[in-house]
Order: C-alpha cells, then sequence, then structure tokens
C-alpha cells in the first residue's frame, strides 16, 4: 500500500462528503418550519447531516476500496495480510469519534437551552387531552376551545394535563413535543413565527383512535387572535350567562358544544355535528328509538350494551366522572334531540 | 401416556389449565364472589389457566423429571444421557438435554415466529398502503403492529442469537456441552409457549394487546384482557433468556479448553458473555414491570394507577432500564458473528481483536447508562437528558471501534463475495451504520424532540434490528448451516435472498425516515393524505423484502433435505467447530482438544488455534507476539 494509495481515498472520502452533503442539503428534511425553535433544530439537523455524510463516506470508500481491490479471483486460496493491528490507528478511531459526539453534545445542549428559554411576556395555554380530543384553555382570557389559536412571534407557554392516558403534543412545523401525562402537568413552550393553519398531532398510541386525535392550529397576528378571543367570550358568555342553563334551545348549543370538546365527534358519525368518523358506532344509526336514560348509560357506562361489530373498552369509560350531572343532562338532550325522527335502524 | 413427549406434555396442560380454572372458581366460591367476573380487564378463570396450563405443559413434557426425581430421593444417574442427541426428526419435539439439538429447536422455532411477525407486517403495509382504512380497522391494526413487534423482538431476535450460540459456542470453546444441559433444555420449551400466549391474545375477548410492545402505562392497565396474555408471555420468555444467559456465563467462564485463556476466545464468545451479562441482569427489570402491571389489572395494585397516586413515568423508566440494553442484546451475538464471519472470508486475523474484546465490554457498561434517551418527551425529570444524551453518544465510540476494526480487517485480504455469509456481513455495515448514524442524531435531545414518535424512530428501529440483528443472523445462518445440517445450500438463492432482502429493506425504511421528519406520526392505521405517494412505494417494497424471506425459506429446506454433503471446514475457518464433523459427533470431541493459539490466526505460517484430539502433538506454539492484537506490523 503506497502513500498514495492513502491519498487517493482521502480525496475519494471528502468527495463523497461533498456530494452527499450537498445533495442532501437540499432538501427541507423537517417541512415547513413555523417557528424559531423549529429554526434551531433545522441547522442542528443540516450540522449533523454534514457530520453522518462525513462518517457515512469513510465507511463507504473504505468498504468499497476493499471490495473492488481484494476481492478474491475463484479458486484463490491464499491467506490476507497477516496484521493484527494497529496500536495507533486504534487510538485515533476510538479519540476522534469521542470529540465529535461530545462536540455535537454541546451543541445539540446549547440549543436546547435557547429553545426552552422562557420569555417574560409569554401567552400561557392548558391543554388537557383524553382519547381522543383535545381541549385549549386560555387562563388570562378566561376562554375555552378545541381550536388551537395563538399569536404570531410570541412565546406560547402550554401546561398540559392528560385526564385518562398518555397522549403527546405536536405540532411537526414548530418541531416541538411533549407527552401529555395523566397525574402531572408537563410545560412545553413554542415561538410561532408563521401565520396559517396547522395541525396538532396527538404522536404518543393512545388507543383506538390514536390516528385521528388531532386539532386545528391557528396562529395569527395579534389582532385577530385578540378578535378571536373576543368572538369565543361572546359564545361563552351567552352559555354561562345565567347560571343554569334553561332555555332548551341554550341547553342543546351546549350539548353540542360538549359534543365537540368532549372528544366525542372524534369517534361518531352523527349528522347534526357534521361528524363522520368511525371508530365507534353511527349516533344516527343507533340512537333513534332508545330512551334518554339508555343514551345516559351508554356515555357513563360504554360497556353495559355494545352495538354490533365493536368490541369492549374501545370507548373510554370516565365520562360519568369527567361531566357532571347538568352536562350529562345536555349532552343526552342534544343526542335524542339531534336523533330524533330518523329512521330507526 | 405415562412417557415423557408431546402427548403427556397436552395432557398436562389440560391437568394445569383446568386446575388453574379449578382453583380461581373454588376461590371465588369460598370468597362469595361471583363465580365469573366479567369486567374488562380481570378474567382471573382466564389469567390463571393462563399460568397454569404452560406449567403443566413443562412437567408433562418431562423437563422436570430429573430434578423431581432427584428432589424426590428416587435413584438418578447423573451420566444419563438417554435425553441426548436426535436421531429422527421426531426427537426434536421432546425435551432434550444436547445443546446442539436444543440449537436448532431455537433457530427452527424462532424462525416460525419470524414468518409469522413477517407475515403480520405485510398486513400492516397492506393497510398502509394507502390513507384511509382498507385492510383493518384501527384497533386490530393496534394489535398487529403490538404482535409485530412482541414476536420479533421477544420470540425471535433474542432467542435465534441464544440458538445459533447454544450449537455453535460449545463447539468453540471445545466444551462437551452447556454447563447446564437441563436447564438448557427447559430455557428452550418456555420460549414458544412465550409466543404462543403472544399469538393467543388474537383469540381472547377484546382482541390482542394492543398497547404496543412498549405497553406504556396506563393504556396497558385498563387495556382488555389480551395484554395479560402479553405480561405474561415476556414473563417465560424473559425467564428462558435468563436462564440461557446464565448457562452460558457459566459455560464460558469455566469450561473452556484447556489453554483459552480470555485472549483466545473467539468473538463470538466474547460476544455472547457481554450479552448475557446484560441479560442477567436487565431482563428481570422488564419481568418486574410486566408484573407491575399485571397486579394494576388483576390485583387492583396501583403501582401507575395514577387516580390513586401511582406514578405514570416510573413505568417508562423501569420498562426502559431493561429495554435499552435489549438494544444491545439483539445486537452484540450478531457483531459476534460479523466478527467470525468477516475474519474467515477474507481470510485475515480481526484487525484490533482486543479493543474490539473491550469495545463490547464498554457497551455492556454504557448501555445501563442510557436508558432514558427513550424518554426525552415523556415529561421525566427534565435535568437527566443533558447526562442521558451525553452517555447515548458515548456509546457510538464503542461501536464504531467496531465498524473500524470490520473495515481494516477487510483492508488487505483476500475477500470471498462468492459466500452470502459474507454478502450479508458487507450489507450489514452499510445498513447498520446508517441506522448507527440516526441513533446518534435521535441521542441529540432537540433533535428528538421533534422526531420522536414519528416515522423517523420506526426507520432507525428498522435500520438497526433488520439491517442490523436481522442481516447478522442471516449472516450467522448461512454460515453455519454446513456445520447444523451437514449440508451445502445454494449459494446462486443465497445471492438472489441478499439482493432482494438488501433492496427491499433499503426501499422500505429509508423512506420511513423522510416521512417522519415531515410529520407522520408512527402507530397510525391512518395518515394525512400527502404521505401517501411514500407509503404506496415503503408497501410495494416492503412486499418485495417479505418475498424474499420466501426464497431463504426454499433454500434452506431443500438444502438441508436434498442438498450436497457438508464437509468438516468449508470455509477453511480455523475455530474449533470446524475442526470436527459436519454435523459434529453427540458428545462433540472424543477427547477434549487443547487451544495453541488466537482465533483468527490465518496468514501466520504455521500458526494454530487448536490441536484437535489424535492430531499429532508436532505443532509448536505459536510466539505470544502474533496472538496478542495490537501488535505492530
Amino acid at each position: 500500500m503506497t502513500r498514495a494509495t492513502y491519498l487517493r481515498m482521502l480525496a475519494a472520502m471528502i468527495v463523497l462528503t461533498v456530494v452527499i452533503s450537498v445533495v442532501m442539503l437540499q432538501f427541507d428534511w423537517n417541512g415547513t418550519a413555523g417557528s424559531t425553535e423549529a429554526d434551531e433544530i433545522d441547522t442542528l439537523t443540516d450540522v449533523m447531516i454534514v457530520v453522518s455524510s462525513f462518517v457515512y463516506s469513510i465507511v463507504l470508500v473504505m468498504l468499497g476500496y476493499s471490495i473492488w481491490r481484494f476481492r478474491a479471483k475463484p479458486g484463490d486460496e491464499s491467506d490476507g495480510d497477516a496484521v493484527h493491528g494497529n496500536t495507533r490507528l486504534e487510538i485515533a478511531w476510538t479519540l476522534i469519534p469521542t470529540v465529535i459526539v461530545l462536540v455535537a453534545a454541546a451543541y445539540s445542549w446549547v440549543i436546547l437551552d435557547r429553545i426552552e428559554a422562557r420569555e417574560p411576556d409569554r401567552l400561557n395555554v392548558n391543554v388537557t387531552a383524553q382519547q381522543f380530543a383535545w381541549q385549549f384553555e386560555y387562563p388570562e382570557q378566561g376562554v375555552t376551545s378545541t381550536e388551537l389559536h395563538v399569536p404570531v412571534d410570541r412565546q406560547t407557554e402550554f401546561s398540559m394535563q392528560a385526564i385518562d392516558v398518555i397522549h403527546s403534543f405536536w405540532v411537526p412545523e414548530w418541531r416541538v413535543k411533549k407527552d401529555l401525562v395523566p397525574g402531572q402537568t408537563t410545560h412545553v413552550t413554542a415561538t410561532p413565527n408563521l401565520e396559517g393553519s396547522f395541525a396538532l398531532v396527538c404522536t404518543e398510541l393512545c388507543g383506538i383512535g390514536h390516528s385521528t386525535m388531532r386539532a386545528p392550529v391557528v396562529v395569527e397576528s395579534q389582532e385577530d387572535f385578540d378578535a378571536w378571543v373576543a368572538d369565543q367570550e361572546k359564545d361563552e358568555g351567552s352559555e354561562a350567562g345565567g347560571g343554569a342553563v334553561e332555555d332548551p334551545a341554550e341547553e342543546a348549543d351546549a350539548g353540542e358544544a360538549l359534543f365537540a370538546e368532549q372528544g366525542c365527534s372524534g369517534c361518531h358519525t352523527l349528522s347534526a355535528a357534521g361528524s363522520t368518523a368511525d371508530i365507534g358506532p353511527a349516533l344516527d344509526e343507533v340512537l333513534p328509538g332508545q330512551s334518554p336514560a339508555d343514551i345516559e348509560t351508554s356515555i357513563i357506562d360504554p360497556d353495559s350494551e355494545l352495538s354490533e361489530g365493536f368490541g369492549q373498552g374501545i370507548m373510554p369509560d370516565n365520562f360519568g366522572d369527567s361531566l357532571d350531572e347538568e352536562q350529562l343532562q345536555s349532552l343526552v338532550d342534544y343526542l335524542v334531540a339531534s336523533t330524533e325522527g330518523q329512521g330507526a335502524k | 401416556m405415562r412417557q415423557p413427549g408431546q402427548p403427556r406434555a397436552f395432557l398436562g396442560a389440560l391437568i394445569g389449565g383446568a386446575f388453574g380454572f379449578g382453583l380461581v372458581v373454588a376461590l371465588r366460591a369460598i370468597s362469595g364472589l361471583e363465580i365469573f367476573q366479567t369486567e374488562q380487564t380481570g378474567y382471573p378463570h382466564l389469567i390463571v389457566p393462563a399460568i397454569s396450563a404452560p406449567f403443566g405443559y413443562l412437567i408433562g413434557l418431562g423437563c422436570f423429571d430429573f430434578w423431581f426425581r432427584w428432589a424426590a430421593g428416587a435413584p438418578t444417574v447423573p451420566d444419563d444421557h438417554s435425553q441426548h442427541g436426535a436421531k429422527s426428526w421426531r426427537d426434536y419435539f421432546k425435551f432434550n438435554t444436547d445443546h446442539k439439538v436444543i440449537g436448532i429447536q431455537y433457530i427452527v422455532t424462532s424462525f416460525i415466529f419470524f414468518f409469522i411477525g413477517g407475515a403480520i407486517a405485510m398486513v400492516m403495509r397492506a393497510e398502509l398502503a394507502q390513507p384511509g382504512t382498507q385492510v383493518v380497522d384501527p384497533g386490530v391494526f393496534n394489535g398487529l403492529f403490538s404482535t409485530h413487534a412482541a414476536l420479533m423482538i421477544f420470540v425471535f431476535v433474542i432467542p435465534i442469537f441464544a440458538g445459533i450460540a447454544n450449537y455453535v459456542l460449545p463447539l468453540m470453546i471445545g466444551a462437551p456441552d452447556m454447563a447446564f444441559p437441563r436447564l438448557n433444555g427447559l430455557s428452550f420449551w418456555l420460549l414458544p409457549i412465550a409466543g404462543v400466549l403472544f399469538l393467543a391474545s388474537f383469540f381472547v375477548p377484546g382482541g390482542a394487546f394492543d398497547a404496543g410492545w412498549t405497553g406504556y402505562a396506563p393504556l396497558s392497565t385498563g387495556a382488555p384482557l389480551g395484554q395479560s396474555f402479553f405480561n405474561l408471555g415476556v414473563q417465560f420468555a424473559g425467564a428462558s433468556s435468563v436462564a440461557t444467559a446464565l448457562n452460558f456465563l457459566v459455560t464460558i467462564i469455566t469450561m473452556r479448553a484447556p489453554g483459552m485463556n480470555f485472549w483466545r476466545m473467539p468473538l463470538l464468545v466474547w460476544a455472547n458473555l457481554s450479552t448475557s451479562l446484560l441479560v442477567v441482569a436487565a431482563t428481570p427489570f422488564i419481568a418486574g414491570v410486566q408484573f407491575m402491571v399485571l397486579f394494576d389489572r388483576a390485583l387492583d395494585t396501583n403501582f401507575f394507577q395514577f387516580q390513586a397516586g401511582g406514578d405514570v413515568v416510573s413505568y417508562q423508566h423501569i420498562f426502559w432500564f431493561y429495554s435499552h440494553p435489549a438494544v444491545y442484546i439483539m445486537m452484540l451475538p450478531g457483531f459476534g458473528i460479523i466478527s467470525e464471519v468477516i475474519s474467515t472470508h477474507s481470510r485475515k486475523p480481526i484487525f484490533g481483536y482486543r479493543l474490539m474484546a473491550l469495545a463490547l465490554l464498554g457497551i455492556v457498561v454504557l448501555s445501563y447508562t442510557v436508558w432514558a434517551h427513550h424518554m426525552f418527551v415523556s415529561g421525566m425529570f427534565s435535568w437527566l437528558r443533558v447526562p442521558m444524551m451525553i452517555t447515548t453518544l458515548l456509546i457510538a465510540v464503542p461501536t464504531g471501534i467496531k465498524i473500524f476494526s470490520w473495515l481494516g480487517t477487510l483492508f488487505g485480504s483476500v475477500l470471498h463475495l462468492y459466500s452470502t455469509a459474507m454478502l450479508f456481513s458487507l450489507g450489514f455495515i452499510v445498513t447498520f451504520v446508517m441506522g448507527g448514524i440516526s441513533g446518534v442524531m435521535l441521542g441529540l435531545v432537540p433533535f428528538d424532540i421533534h422526531v420522536s414518535d414519528t416515522y423517523f424512530i420506526v426507520a432507525h428501529i428498522h435500520f438497526v434490528l433488520f439491517g442490523g440483528s436481522v442481516f447478522t443472523i442471516f449472516a450467522g445462518i448461512y454460515h453455519w448451516f454446513p456445520k447444523i445440517t451437514g449440508r451445502m445450500y445454494d449459494e446462486r438463492l443465497g445471492r438472489v435472498h441478499f439482493w432482494l432482502t438488501t433492496v427491499g429493506m433499503l426501499g422500505s425504511f429509508i423512506p420511513m425516515h423522510w416521512i417522519g421528519m415531515q410529520g407522520m406520526p408512527r402507530r397510525v392505521a391512518d395518515y394525512s393524505a400527502q404521505f401517501g405517494d411514500w407509503n404506496l412505494f415503503i408497501s410495494l417494497f416492503a412486499f418485495m423484502l417479505g418475498a424474499a424471506q420466501l426464497v431463504f425459506l426454499y433454500n434452506m429446506v431443500v438444502s438441508w433435505r436434498f442438498g450436497p454433503r457438508a464437509p468438516a471446514n468449508p470455509w477453511r475457518a480455523k475455530t474449533i467447530e470446524w475442526q470436527v464433523s459436519s454435523p459434529p459427533p453427540v458428545f462433540n470431541f472424543p477427547e477434549i482438544p487443547r487451544v495453541v493459539g488466537g482465533p483468527y490466526e490465518f496468514g501466520v505460517p504455521g500458526a494454530r488455534h487448536a490441536i484437535m484430539p489424535g492430531e499429532e502433538a508436532e505443532v509448536r506454539e505459536p510466539v505470544p507476539a502474533t496472538v496478542a492484537g495490537g501488535s505492530r506490523t
């Protein structure tokens, strides 16, 4: 093996590194970036792509060269060079990778601190997840919604709770993710810097409806956000205005809101609510002909009587705890009202 | 019926099951409870028989006959070899104490579960080929990916390595058998029980366990009955691997042939020593945590019941304290196989042998310190992330040492590319390094936050477990096929298998990185339409990957039956297992060989690894300098 051979191999490694890196860096690997955190993480991704290209080039060149150069002719029964090792080389390939990974770790640590730094003027949003729905409460604004609205260019801190199993909060464009763990409150921050509509995706397996557990996310200007908050306040004001709900129309409104908030629409088809999911029985088909008491039982003890084709344990069985008497009543009334008159199956 | 064997085993299972069932009914009757509890997760009248029937089966099969006789003071013959060796295929269905029979039992059983798990993967890819639900509904889908992973991990990858080592390792170290042959037999028979329990969950009320192979609480504590079958299956698989690991440890430490000091052990032996150290210390954690889930489910304990003060995140800590080392349990034996194959088929000593062995031990130590990198977004104590990131990245160093040493071995070699085992070893380097690189990226907390629980993870795990472990398994099976069966396999079909597998594997798993980074979560039956094209692409390559395995199956079955007779040492290897006939005699060696040098002394004039019984003792001992790694040339 001459010095020229080693130099040629080194040149090949560098050329391959450059080629792979340049090609790989043409792509937006992580997709649209929609937050300041995303920019940091995307830079880290690009740096690692270059480092990885170098490592992979070393391996490919060494392997490719050996296959090309040392491939045995048929019938060749000779042995290779009786080389047992090379201490200096072995020390090098222990120490150099150590340094590389430690530098990568230090750099990641810096980025981690930066993306998790808390801003003093941040917006607070409380997130509650349950099978298979999201709910967002704005404590400072006093509104609650099933859509996540946040102002652009301002940090938002999400304080999150799950009421049944573990869920996970992820907006791919923001790059941030955090599990919601029953029994504790977890926090995550994001600073969206791109206006538009996105999707919040549950990324922790949470049961049969896991793949449908999403919520709309709207990033908008501060003015639009304020307008949206005012809109929400108006709606809630009319609902909560007179204390106990008396008016049947308002009660139905409350029921309709609960149907969305509690995640019913994530699994059940109900034409009145415009939902089309098929994880649970279609309510348009199974509810007509049932008494309000039956419907109530089906909500709080879903496994007591199962519709054909649906097994036990599919529907969460904690609605008896999470809904109070009045809410349950509005929900049942809403379901009765919206399926009345439809043909029994 | 009184003879140990399958008929008595099934009778035993029946009696065991009836006993368990009767026990539950009797206890409930005495306590004044409703005889048949039908709450969602309870079902004691099914869970207790699911524990007692397997024990009845094992007793019926004869796994405990010797020990029972001994405990009862009945006459036993310590040298009774009546349960040793196999004369016909029927003997493979019996309790056996011969490590070679047990090795074959392990390998064949594991491959059966591999093909079942693979078929499940095909159904999943059919469902995922298009957005929306077409083939199976989301509930069934959750059961499919959970059983796919459980089968592949617990009853394929982990035990097949135990099977290969069971066959090869005692021969390699010049031992007549494993240290505890009866325990070895019992270890094997625990394995099919685990697999059958996993699969049986498809047929119980509520369907197969569907909380993923990770079975995170509280999803698992509240899941239907199938989850209990997972909890129990893991106990049997875990007990099997702990017993085997103990057996390997004692065998390796005490039964090496004279002259085989630690620095003369083949790297496969080093690899299984390291793996066994991981198994004995880590596996009890998963056994414990699955019992905790089972107790939460069946006995109303509150380990993970957050409403009663249980701590949900602690499940993940205990689970990953096993399951991260488990990643190395599934990789280190493969590293050993690759070392054997590459050295033999490149006709060169392993480059830096001692550092290779030390790197294995380095991985063992480090792998206990990285578990929380699976939990960067789990809501655990957030300070823990940075030290876990550093250890996670550091574990890449000993792994890198192994890669570089293999490349160093290939450099200046006489590289025999005709052999399928060698093709899979070189393919392994290409695919495993890619999995290693994505692993380093996942170790970086900020990047992990983004891609955690997405298809990037699916891509990574398949690059390390398929491109890593499964490639090494194929390399090992092809390499030792002549030794085990006494027949040669068809290299042409082997090459077809290799290329179809490699192309199918790359086509299936490379795009998964991208769709994960772009926003597709894992473990979903349905996904956003933007990922439709890539998923169709992945499914087509996955079907090709699946079909490729049928070529392997055909090659193995036909070659085993009709292949040309294999010589003792078709690859001209130096290690001891190749110095005996193919297949080896029942007791391996008429007389224990004597080890006089390192295992890979290719190209060293006059050097030998071992002097076999009956050989002339004329061979001079090689000078120590050529044995050790690190010597300058």
